[in-house]
């Protein structure tokens, strides 16, 4: 069928009834079949013409610019086959850049996870004045990677910040969040975890409200406790969800820009780069003084096969998980 | 086997026992008491943290410098300097109503514009029959996790071939479509236009454009508020591209407020004046329709 449903339904009904002329008639019902043919492919084709342009292309360009000497202002230059990669894979920064991505997505996602999950049990109460709390947990979503990162920039400063100067008042001596490699990782999560917990949260609570209550009723008829339900019917049944949440977070995890560049004024992720990340390192090669575009194109396109290998991952793990667990969980409501 | 209905409770157990059959059902999950106070307070601590960085960058942008050296932890009642650290944020060089102008022109376009287009091909996807239609869906979901962030080279080359480097429609143009709306709006369309309708205006004699006009758009009215929100948001808060693309000359709001950063990074009180009216469209926008962002958040994830 390559039309749509509704035209032959259109012709039979005018072919069924003959007291009414049909309207259309030679050039406008061929007109009309046209209509019918079209404009499926028509409406979709904004879409695509667009995201060809602006997303696909360049994505693809990049591994074609990756392969050439290419300079931001003289432009294009000699094919040089692999010496950009080689190039990049040999500097210390490139390295660096991707251990710290790496390293601030871990140090963000897991206890962002943790928390979203308690928040959203909590939420999934019988609440008075649901949608407040559901709007308070929101609320830093609509503050902009860029506020967050003055702010906790600020916070989270090595002399006079107030979290360095409340740990002083517990005996706690002063802390290098911006100084040493791990604190100014943790510095740079607690702003992802701030702006996208609230959100995730919100994600995880609609989850547990489409859990078959029957499951909760079983578990209460067998004896298990609130706490018990919790890790034996919620998080169970959570985790395709889980595994939804992860998966968009690493996509923008794995890209992450805004925070660790305004975590100070430099904006070069630290002094011995400590908090540089793999999208920052292509920022500097690129933009900053090497102004190399072959060199910045080879480390995208080295961290967009990162990427898609770890979203491979991510998804044979959870067809793994998912098919346990659901073969688990229909045990589960037998018993 | 399921409970009886409510209005079958009514009828055999009387009206007391179906409001209370209806209070029951109402609730989903979790317990139908009502949780105690500990609840409460956890929810309030995660609420009051989220507040209290923004709390505490207000209280920065209403003292000065000298204060904010002498006490590093700030008195909890703002001492008052607020408006002229924010005049001074609107007189400084970073062109905060040019910044807020364009951020305003490209947010606005690119929400208008996703919204539109989304809800066009979610139409033609959800309701219509095309050869190559669910091989095109599948592109369109796999294209949700691109990370077309990381074309940002050959863009930048193509922007600048075509002198739009420093212009709005660079930073427009990119944000004019975005995969997460289509799959969203076909999602939305799917259950919530009938057949029926589309068919009852084709047989009225209306044009394909004239059905999405006035059937398929009105239908999707709920599911596009919620897309243009998250769009006027994602597109108001986004850095890295405009950052890249506009430079200082001709900035969105965020690049202008990083700009004080990096111009006046020993006036704090400065900064986070600059910082605190970033923040204010937003909020406005959140305490008019944060029911909404709610709401689109909770429905995108069961159906995602």
């Amino acid at each position: 069928m390559a039309t749509s449903t509704t035209s032959p339904q259109l012709n039979r009904g005018g072919q069924a009834d003959p007291g009414r002329t049909p309207r259309r008639v030679g050039f406008s019902q061929t007109l009309g079949r046209w209509d019918v043919k079209l404009s499926p492919y028509l409406y979709v084709s904004p879409f695509f013409i667009l995201f060809a342009l602006t997303g696909l292309f360049p994505l693809l360009y990049t591994a074609f610019v990756s392969v050439h000497d290419w300079n931001l202002i003289g432009g294009k230059g000699d094919f040089v086959g692999f010496e950009n990669y080689a190039y990049v894979l040999q500097q210390p920064n490139f390295w660096k850049g991707i251990r710290n991505t790496f390293s601030i997505f871990f140090i963000s996602t897991i206890p962002q996870l943790i928390i979203a999950i308690i928040l959203a049990a909590l939420l999934d109460a019988n609440l008075r004045a649901k949608t407040f709390w559901r709007m308070g947990v929101l609320l830093p979503y609509v503050v902009a990677p860029v506020a967050v990162s003055l702010i906790f920039g600020k916070l989270f400063a090595d002399q006079s910040g107030i979290i360095n100067t409340l740990l002083g008042k517990i005996g706690i001596d002063p802390i290098g969040w911006h100084a040493q490699v791990l604190p100014s990782h943790i510095a740079i999560a607690t702003m992802v975890d701030f702006r996208w917990t609230g959100y995730n949260t919100l994600i995880l609570l609609a989850a547990m409200q489409a859990i078959p209550r029957d499951l909760y009723e079983a578990a209460v008829l067998d004896g298990a406790s609130r706490v018990r339900q919790f890790f034996s019917v919620t998080v169970p049944m959570l985790r395709p969800t889980i595994i939804f949440v992860v998966i968009t977070s690493t996509i923008g995890g794995l890209q992450i820009f805004d925070e660790p560049r305004l975590f100070d004024q430099t904006g070069q992720g630290g002094p011995s780069r400590q908090w540089m990340t793999a999208t920052m390192y292509i920022y500097e090669v690129g933009w900053g003084n090497q102004k190399s575009f072959g060199r910045a194109s080879a480390v995208a396109w080295i961290l967009f096969l990162i990427i898609v290998v770890v979203g491979i991952i991510n998804f044979s793990l959870t067809r793994r998980i998912s098919s346990d667990e659901s073969s688990k969980s229909r045990k589960k409501v037998r018993r | 086997m399921s409970a009886p209905s409510v209005p079958v409770i009514a009828q055999t157990a009387g009206k007391g026992a179906a409001r209370a059959a209806a209070r029951k059902r109402s609730k989903v999950g979790g317990s139908d008491r009502r949780p105690g106070w500990v609840t409460y307070l956890i929810l309030a601590l995660a609420i009051i943290a989220s507040i209290l960085p923004l709390y505490y960058a207000f209280l920065l942008a209403s003292s000065n410098s000298a204060y904010i050296a002498q006490n590093p932890i700030p008195s909890l009642i703002p001492q008052g300097e607020f408006f002229d650290n924010v005049s001074r944020v609107l007189n400084s060089d970073i062109q905060f109503w040019k910044a807020l102008g364009n951020s305003i022109i490209v947010a606005t376009i690119t929400s208008l514009s996703v919204v539109l287009f989304s809800t066009l091909a979610g139409f033609s996807f959800s309701k219509l029959r095309f050869r190559g239609r669910n091989g095109l869906l599948v592109f369109v979901i796999a294209t949700t996790a691109v990370p077309t962030q990381l074309g940002i080279v050959p863009l930048f080359i193509v922007m600048s071939q075509l002198h739009w480097t420093g212009k709005l429609v660079a930073v427009i143009v990119p944000g004019l479509v975005t995969a997460f709306g289509v799959f969203w709006m076909t999602q939305y369309l799917e259950g919530a236009l009938p057949y029926e309708l589309i068919e009852a205006s084709r047989v009225d004699g209306a044009s394909m454009i004239r059905s999405f006009w006035h059937v398929a758009l009105p239908a999707a009215r709920p599911a596009a508020v919620m897309l243009g929100l998250f769009t006027f948001v994602g597109s108001w808060t986004n850095f890295f591209w405009p950052f890249i693309v506009l430079g200082s000359e001709n900035p969105t709001l965020p690049v202008a407020v990083q700009l004080l950063q990096a111009s006046y990074f020993k006036d704090m009180a400065l900064i986070m004046a600059g910082v605190t009216v970033s923040i204010v469209p937003l909020f406005v926008l959140f305490f008019v329709a944060g029911r909404q962002l709610v709401a689109g958040i909770m429905q995108g994830a069961v159906k995602g």
